[in-house]
């Protein structure tokens, strides 16, 4: 059996198929005649239970850090809860009833209280206590968890979806690869799974009710199929591909250390997207010349309450410095709302989350969250080449008013008389429409664009880039997309400065030789994409990618364009 | 029987990592120690009891403690309300 979905990540993975699923437990309650057995019965599977609990926060602590695991120390608490534990005991005892009913009554009625509180946060600790009670439920109904530690070979995980903290999670000495129902390849897991170098098809649709656990699976991360207990000839054919592709990067690998430059010596950057300091490792085993995008989203999200300033500085210099000195790294000030949120801001939810009150829009309002990160990035600025990002950018007011904060923040700097790069590079991400047809007027104010592809094609050509009923209008080589594109990096050079795409179309390879030829400095991808992307750059010729470029932009359909590029330009040099 | 009242400075009120903090100190000491907030009360060993108070930076809350070592248990349940780190 096969499923098609959509290439997340790519590269082979094949092994027992470990599925994510939501395990539902239906309790009945009925009249017990032991009840001190009964008791006794709870006790120990709540016992059990906390020590699993033990478990995963020391895992926690050494993959994610002390701070992240103290979530867990609370839900130890929780079955440790002298009021809860003993409320559900003495419902036992007083009722003669068995302890899954006592058990979800007495959490039912913590949930109540929980839910009706009128403040976000806690409402959502109901779903802690659920989680940690469902833990419980599970063990006495004698279901017992599998662990990806059960297994002695790599897993392939098989979900609806993955949260990016799911995501985040993934061990990838565990994980051979993954598929889910639903996700495109811009979703934030897709976008994960790729700087993890994990191989991932997603949109699968209903790939979860199709497959059982430890079913074996081919997931062909190349072309975009997951196939359900191949024949042994198929696992075979797969073999050799996965040796194939893992010889082609192998053979990309020798260009690691080489400039990203055209045959006829016009130089690039092709710099790696990151999340955090762990994908940075992986951008500089890539080969990555710096970082075009570090999203600090990521330090805010899967956890309680906002990062600290001396927290964020950790990582931000630890990024800075696993690259040479003069090697750049754009940080992306915080751009979190719209589909990213942070439930202890406690933000209402909107009918547009993409429109709505998100990234700059957010910082230029709560200046306390603002200031403390910027206060991080400046202190970070002396341990490397650290570039300023700001993210969302509409009008000239946004960025001036974000440019004041920032001075503030460097006067309060100097007063305390704490070094920080008085140089530091600040510049704009382009990715709404309005911000790209003045970005003359923006180019005068900033030292660099970087272009988010991703939300400005689906804010030009109005499409939701989730949804997938309108997918077919999520069109990087669009007449229009492309043409906003380039005035983009005409207007920043008429100015003297940079120009640089940090969006997912930067590493697609036909995008790659018009972009070139539209004079784009900078090339910023995910880290896999890195040495694919230097290897076709130093195959082609940059006098003739801007021929390529002016005649690309008189073109009518997205179509046409790509397969111009194609047969003009990529199979030329095969 | 010794009792306090403090005013939370933690800018996050109790929520689950000082709450957690706060129920390990508790269960340490051997005596009695309940949370007072408004017309509530809630046994101070009890996570489930903390959180669902909902305090907020700056609210007030009374800590009565009864039994072994009972003014030092105050002091240390003091610390945590009054701490202003996160």
């Amino acid at each position: 059996m096969e499923w098609r979905g959509i290439a997340a990540s790519s590269g082979i993975a094949m092994g027992p198929a470990f599925l994510l699923k939501e395990e539902k437990v239906d309790v009945q309650r009925y009249e017990v005649n032991d009840i001190e057995q009964e008791v006794k019965r709870f006790e120990e599977k709540v016992k059990q239970s906390i020590s699993e609990l033990e478990a995963i926060q020391q895992k926690a602590k050494e993959k994610l850090g002390e701070k992240e695991a103290q979530i867990f120390a609370a839900h130890i608490l929780v079955l440790q809860d002298p009021e809860y534990i003993g409320a559900v005991k003495e419902k036992i005892q007083t009722e003669s009833i068995n302890a899954e009913a006592a058990l979800k009554e007495i959490t039912d009625q913590f949930i109540t209280i929980f839910e009706s509180m009128d403040n976000e946060y806690m409402r959502e600790r109901a779903a802690d206590i659920r989680d940690v009670s469902s833990r419980v439920l599970k063990r006495l109904a004698g279901i017992e968890e599998k662990s990806l530690e059960d297994f002695n070979e790599p897993v392939v995980l098989v979900a609806h979806d993955l949260t990016p903290s799911d995501t985040a999670q993934l061990d990838r000495d565990k994980v051979a690869g993954f598929a889910t129902n639903i996700g495109g390849r811009t979703s934030h897991s897709a976008i994960m799974a790729r700087s993890m170098e994990i191989p991932a098809v997603v949109g699968l649709k209903n790939i979860l009710e199709g497959v059982e656990a430890l079913d074996y699976l081919i997931v062909d991360g190349i072309e975009g199929v997951v196939y359900k207990n191949p024949t042994s000839t198929m696992i075979e054919q797969y073999a050799i591909k996965k040796k194939a592709y893992e010889a082609e990067l192998a053979e990309l690998a020798k260009l690691k250390a080489e400039p990203s430059i055209t045959k006829d010596g016009h130089r690039v950057e092709v710099v790696a997207n990151i999340g955090n300091p762990n994908d940075a490792k992986v951008a500089v085993a890539n080969g990555a010349e710096g970082i075009g995008l570090f999203r600090t989203e990521f330090l805010y999200m899967g956890r309680t309450d906002l990062p600290s300033e001396e927290e964020q500085f950790e990582a931000y210099k630890q990024v800075a410095e696993m690259f040479a000195k003069e090697n750049p790294i754009v940080i992306r000030s915080l751009d979190i709302g719209g589909d990213k949120e942070l439930p202890y801001l406690d933000l209402p939810k909107e009918m547009n989350p993409f429109l709505g009150y998100r990234a700059i829009r957010l910082c230029l309002d709560r200046t306390d969250i603002f200031k403390t990160q910027l206060r991080a990035i400046l202190r970070a600025s002396v341990y490397g080449n650290i570039k300023l990002m700001y993210p969302m950018i509409a009008s000239l007011q946004e960025l001036r008013e974000a440019n004041k904060i920032l001075a503030e923040v460097k006067q309060e700097l100097d007063q305390q008389n704490i070094p920080y790069n008085k140089e530091m590079e600040v510049g704009m991400m382009i990715e709404i429409p309005a911000a790209a047809v003045i970005a003359d007027q923006l180019a005068k104010e900033v030292d660099f664009f970087s272009i988010g592809t991703n939300d400005l094609i689906q804010y030009t050509m109005a499409a939701d880039r989730m949804n997938e009923r309108v997918s077919y209008l999520y069109q990087p080589f669009n007449p229009a997309v492309l043409r906003l594109i380039n005035m983009v990096i005409q207007a920043a050079h008429k100015e003297g400065k940079w120009a640089g795409m940090c969006g997912e179309m930067a590493g697609t390879i036909p995008a790659i030789p018009i972009l070139l030829g539209m004079g784009l400095d900078e090339f910023s991808m995910s880290a896999s994409s890195v040495l694919k992307a230097r290897s076709l750059i130093r195959k082609l010729n940059a006098a003739e990618m801007k021929l390529v470029a002016e005649k690309v932009l008189q073109m009518e359909t997205a179509e046409e364009i790509v397969q111009y590029v194609e047969q003009e330009v990529l199979e030329k040099i095969k | 029987m010794v009792e306090k009242v403090f005013t939370v400075k933690n800018p996050t009120g109790l929520h689950a990592r000082p709450a957690t903090l706060l129920v390990q100190k508790a269960s340490s000491f051997p005596c009695e120690i309940t949370i007072v907030k408004g017309d509530k009360q809630v046994n101070a060993k009890s996570i489930m009891g903390i959180m669902s108070l909902g305090v907020r930076q700056g609210d007030e809350i009374k800590v009565v403690v009864n039994g072994e070592n009972e003014d030092e248990a105050l002091q240390a349940i003091g610390e945590i309300l009054e701490s202003e780190h996160e």
